[in-house]
């Protein structure tokens, strides 16, 4: 429901509330006063008439007559009280004119009676003195048509002023809207690559928030936008070097008289080939490790090691390196497969690349009440440091010349262990690098 | 010529030494830019032949930093990195030429040898000299339309000589044209390749200036 509609129904409700409790309010009040007022002209005018006969100053139809009081003459409410005059025995002995025949009550004092099948109001009062009782009534219609009259008369005007009063709400609660049509506006009509900031305006209070939220949402799009835009960037760049270095070789086997070049040249078009397929593999790992949202499961970890020392087998024998894996009565762990996978295997490459021929690395998975950790160590160079702090950004490369990774290996360590809630320990690098993961046993701990 | 490249990827840098080989250049290649310092520092290069990112800095900031110091040897920036604004930026920080990865080998030699041409103030890429014509993109010479047979070696001396004559050239300044560092050179191997030269083109076309090294005569000034 629109927030126009909801706040003229609202404020439609409302209204239409106040005033039906004014309107019974009003005819409440009107018809007691009415009754009242009404009430005491009838007992004035009979005991008017019954003084009257008293001091026997008048006839009896005289005394009637006089008791006709005239009601206010406009809005046709000339109609006169009734009187008529009763011996106490129970003869009438005179009538007002135009009073009904029948007795208008049997009670004293006030009571409402039906006459003609017509409800009366009468005032009866008894004068002993002259052995007469008075009744002056009237008729209840008289009086419900004075109440509902003045009830209208009130209403009428109301029910006319309705209809403007719902479009003058109509047109307020638009203009009152108006800001938030104006930002709806802006954003639509924004192109979905302008993450600029929406403009400063003289926005109303409660806007001011919203576009405050909505700038601090763009800016982080924008952000992270940039970060892939680079990432992608970078990305594409550093597959050109590898693509030049294929180009170059096949131009040379194309072109070398001597077979040694040649084969040499070929042979570097497999490693080139090799090294170009293991980069994009990380940059699809990478990317899967940013958008992980597969679900946490148990994971047996010595089994997974088992599983990426089985698949680094081959780059371990090309440089003759033996893997030696420790691991025993770890408790499972609940993690992302994809992201314990990336994280393991990516740094179980890396200190095979790092290593000298014929070394050794050493895995060894150990595991404490909250935590498995995997412990990776080589006989390699190790890392300068000066560089600990930036082996785990995206394509930083060592200056070493013996081995020329992606530079995205343990840029893929440190991500994927950060999301597991882990981390990364780069040890010292003197006589062989250490490095370890640790991993929560769940990622909720 | 002798050619350095600073380029970190082995498998390319591989490729341009042996590519660029081929097309008769003599190339050294290192993979940092404090290597590439020392080298500048320690050989003599007719051109270089640089990456932009490598390890330990941007090769434009080499770049800039040899110009700053008046090294006006030509560089040729090669790199990944190829929109119209680092092409600009690469010229702008001193850079002769520019080509983006990848390359077609060919377009990369003859495009050092233009460069190169460029920096020896001369339009045309054959070189000629008293009826002997010299063209480095083909490596091939002739002498009044006569076919020369000349080694790479020898070609390459002949072509150094060309470039300038006039100019004395010693003979550790050969041998650095001739030979990469991870060629081992005997200690006679230039006076081997001038007597051959000669031997091919005749004596007058080779001074030996005594003590210094050798020229080829100024054009005109025939000697014997």
């Amino acid at each position: 429901m629109s927030i126009r509609l909801r706040l003229i129904l609202i404020l439609t409700l409302a209204t239409s509330a106040v005033w039906l409790s004014a309107a019974l309010w009003i005819n409440i009040s009107t018809r007691a006063q009415v009754e009242r007022v009404l009430d005491a002209r009838l007992s004035e005018a009979a005991n008017m008439v019954s003084s009257l006969m008293a001091d026997r100053r008048i006839a009896l139809n005289d005394a009637a007559a006089e008791a006709t009081i005239a009601l206010p003459s406009d809005g046709g409410y000339s109609r006169q009280l009734s009187c008529q005059i009763w011996s106490l025995q129970g003869d009438l002995l005179g009538a007002s004119s135009g009073a009904p025949d029948a007795r208008l009550s049997n009670n004293e004092g006030f009571a409402t009676t039906q006459i003609d099948g017509e409800p009366w109001r009468v005032f009866t009062v008894i004068n002993p003195d002259v052995g007469v009782r008075v009744m002056v009534g009237d008729r209840m219609e008289v009086r419900d048509r004075l109440v509902s009259d003045v009830v209208q008369g009130l209403l009428w005007p109301l029910a006319v002023i309705f209809p403007a009063l719902a479009l003058l709400i109509w047109v307020s609660v638009g203009r009152g809207l108006a800001p938030l049509a104006h930002l709806e506006s802006a954003l639509r009509q924004r192109k979905p690559d302008d993450l600029r900031p929406l403009p400063e305006s003289r926005d109303p209070r409660e806007i001011r928030p919203v576009r405050r939220a909505l700038n601090s949402l763009f800016q982080r799009l924008e952000d992270v936008r940039r970060s892939e835009r680079d990432f992608t960037a970078f990305a594409a760049h550093e597959l050109k070097t590898p693509l030049a270095g294929l180009r170059t070789h096949a131009q040379i086997a194309r072109m070398a008289a001597d077979p040694a070049v040649r084969d040499r040249a070929l042979a570097a078009i497999a490693t080139s080939v090799d090294r170009t397929d293991r980069m994009v593999r990380q940059l699809l790992d990478l990317t899967a490790i940013d958008h992980d949202a597969t679900s946490v499961e148990r994971l047996d970890v010595a089994a997974l090691l088992a599983e990426i020392t089985q698949q680094a087998e081959d780059q371990a024998h090309a440089k003759q390196v033996r893997l030696l894996v420790e691991a025993e009565h770890l408790s499972p762990i609940y993690a992302s497969r994809i992201l314990v996978h990336s994280a393991l295997r990516n740094l179980v490459e890396n200190a095979i690349q790092h290593s000298p021929a014929g070394g050794v690395v050493g895995l060894i998975a150990t595991c404490d009440g909250s935590s498995v950790t995997v412990l990776v160590r080589d006989q390699g160079p190790g890392i300068r440091p000066e560089d600990r702090d930036r082996v785990t950004d995206r394509f930083w490369r060592g200056p070493g010349r013996e081995v020329h990774g992606s530079g995205l290996g343990l840029a893929i360590v440190a991500a994927a262990v950060q999301r597991m809630g882990g981390r990364l320990e780069v040890g010292e690098g003197t006589g062989g690098q250490e490095m370890a993961i640790i991993l929560p046993l769940s990622e909720m701990s | 010529m002798r050619l350095l490249i600073v380029e970190d990827d082995p498998v390319l840098s591989e490729g341009l030494v042996v590519g660029l080989g081929l097309s008769g250049f003599t190339v050294d290649a290192v993979a940092t830019l404090t290597d590439a310092r020392e080298a500048l520092i320690h050989s003599e290069f007719s051109g270089m032949v640089l990456d932009i990112m490598l390890p330990d800095g941007l090769g434009t900031d080499l770049l800039a930093e040899m110009r700053a110091g008046g090294n006006m040897l030509p560089v040729l920036l090669l790199t990944a990195r190829d929109q119209v604004r680092d092409r600009v930026a690469g010229l702008d920080k001193g850079a002769d030429d520019y080509l983006g990865k990848p390359f077609d080998l060919d377009e990369l030699a003859a495009r050092i040898r233009a460069m190169l041409r460029r920096q020896g103030g001369r339009a045309s890429p054959v070189l000629h000299w008293n009826g002997l014509e010299l063209d480095p993109a083909a490596m091939t010479a002739t002498r009044d339309g006569q076919p020369l047979r000349l080694s790479r070696r020898e070609f390459a001396i002949l072509h150094a000589l060309a470039e300038r004559p006039g100019r004395i050239l010693s003979r550790a300044q050969l041998e650095e044209r001739l030979y990469g560092w991870q060629e081992d050179v005997e200690s006679n191997t230039v006076e081997v390749h001038i007597h051959h030269l000669r031997a091919k083109l005749g004596r007058e076309v080779i001074e030996t200036v005594r003590g210094l090294g050798y020229c080829m005569p100024v054009s005109g000034a025939k000697a014997g």
